[in-house]
């Protein structure tokens, strides 16, 4: 089971941010298929938000056929994500991690090297759609 | 499906001032409705007559299909907390409860129960002796374990601090999800309402200014900023909230049916907080220009 957490600050909208977390976890092998979401009821408890905003996030990941619905018992993981991504492309992160370490060498702090990233990474990203 | 509540030119008027001016309003059940507007903007007389502790000067108000307090099963549908969530100093929690089982057919003595061990108050204790926080959740456990379909709550948390706010909307969103409830909350902080509101009335000075779902509100207003222009000069679809301009830029806070497409101009988003006080601001605005033609 996964915990959720808003960012009011982030400008994103709380049920995408829902959705971004399970995502995430599921990349991340923390979800599994098969494994349980938190019920409606706990996550509007526990975050102190609208139970309409979960049920959005759920049906959009339902939508999205990375969970489902099953009526009266909860809503459940039905895909696993890890063995595509991630775990597929341990030399992806490799590569990473060395070129993580030589902007380190080269005296960049944290937020330069995010920096860097983000657009290296949207500016290909407009490269690919123009 | 049943409006929640259903206005049609509501109003009501002490002595010659009017506190609420012609409220049409048809809010669909299922949602929580958030009640914003400045400190005597008419938020706490609107719930007064939909609790019927009020009788309206002009136009009706049906509340859950029927006339409010209009007999036991009326009363039973909507649960009401009020303005600074009152309770009997001199009685003790256990006393509370067994009031409210008195008082109330449908009391559900278990849920009630279950609610006091979990927030950890001693049965015993006197409803005087409690911490502020502590005397809003015995006021909303009961109004709860009434299991209303509609639950009223005017300014619940206004005096209360982050922690118990926080606590108190914790316990209300897990009792909306899990029976269902249909909720009403006034406040005058929009913060407040943030997370928890998916449907959002705006009142300023006894007239509602906008009403709708928080998502389409969220969608049909956008800030455009763009090379200094005049107001009459953008598109018909767009209506302009507020604007503010220098001698380079002009800012305009517009509701628009469809989203401008013009280069010139950028197109952002704004969050309930920035709507709520476009909202307040034009309204003062548009009393300042009519007391001026006067």
């Amino acid at each position: 089971m996964i915990e959720f957490h808003l960012d009011t600050r982030s400008g994103i909208a709380p049920y995408l941010q829902l959705i971004q977390q399970v995502r995430q976890a599921l990349r991340l092998g923390l979800l599994r298929e098969g494994d349980q979401l938190p019920t409606v009821k706990d996550v509007s408890g526990a975050l102190a938000i609208n139970p309409n905003t979960v049920l959005k996030a759920y049906r959009e990941l339902e939508y999205e056929g990375l969970a489902a619905a099953r009526p009266g018992v909860g809503t459940f993981v039905t895909k696993t994500l890890t063995d595509e991504s991630i775990a597929a492309h341990q030399g992806l992160s490799q590569d990473l991690l060395a070129w993580y370490r030589k902007a380190r060498a080269a005296g960049l702090d944290l937020e330069s090297i995010e920096a860097i990233f983000q657009r290296t990474v949207r500016s290909a990203l407009l490269e690919e759609t123009a | 499906m049943t409006a929640v509540i259903d206005a049609r030119g509501l109003g009501k008027q002490y002595g010659r001032r009017w506190a609420l001016t012609d409220c049409t309003l048809t809010i669909p059940p299922g949602h929580v409705v958030g009640l914003v507007g400045p400190n005597g903007a008419g938020k706490t007389t609107l719930i007064s007559l939909a609790t019927g502790m009020l009788t309206p000067t002009t136009g009706t108000i049906e509340v859950l299909g029927g006339r409010p307090a209009d007999g036991p099963d009326q009363l039973a549908k909507v649960g009401y907390v009020a303005q600074d969530t009152p309770t009997y100093a001199g009685l003790s929690v256990e006393d509370h409860l067994r009031f409210g089982a008195h008082l109330n057919p449908g009391w559900d003595d278990q849920l009630a129960r279950n609610r006091i061990r979990r927030l950890e108050l001693d049965p015993k204790q006197k409803a005087g002796k409690l911490s502020g926080g502590q005397r809003a959740q015995l006021a909303l456990t009961l109004a709860i374990a009434k299991r209303p379909e509609l639950l009223i709550l005017d300014e619940p948390i206004a005096s209360l601090d982050p922690l118990a706010r926080r606590e108190f909307l914790q316990i209300l969103m897990e009792a909306a999800a899990e029976h269902e409830l249909s909720v009403v909350m006034s406040s005058h902080l929009v913060a407040d309402l943030e997370r928890v509101a998916d449907y959002l009335i705006v009142l300023v000075g006894s007239r509602v200014q906008i009403a709708g779902e928080v998502d389409a509100l969220l969608a049909t207003h956008h800030v455009l900023t763009g090379p200094s222009r005049e107001a009459s000069s953008l598109p018909a679809s767009q209506h302009v909230l507020t604007q503010s301009h220098t001698d380079r830029q002009s800012t305009f806070l517009v509701r628009g049916s469809e989203q401008l497409q013009d280069p010139l101009w950028s197109v952002g988003g704004l969050s309930l907080e920035d709507l709520v006080l476009a909202y307040m601001g034009s309204a003062k605005q548009s009393t300042t220009v009519l007391e001026g033609i006067r």
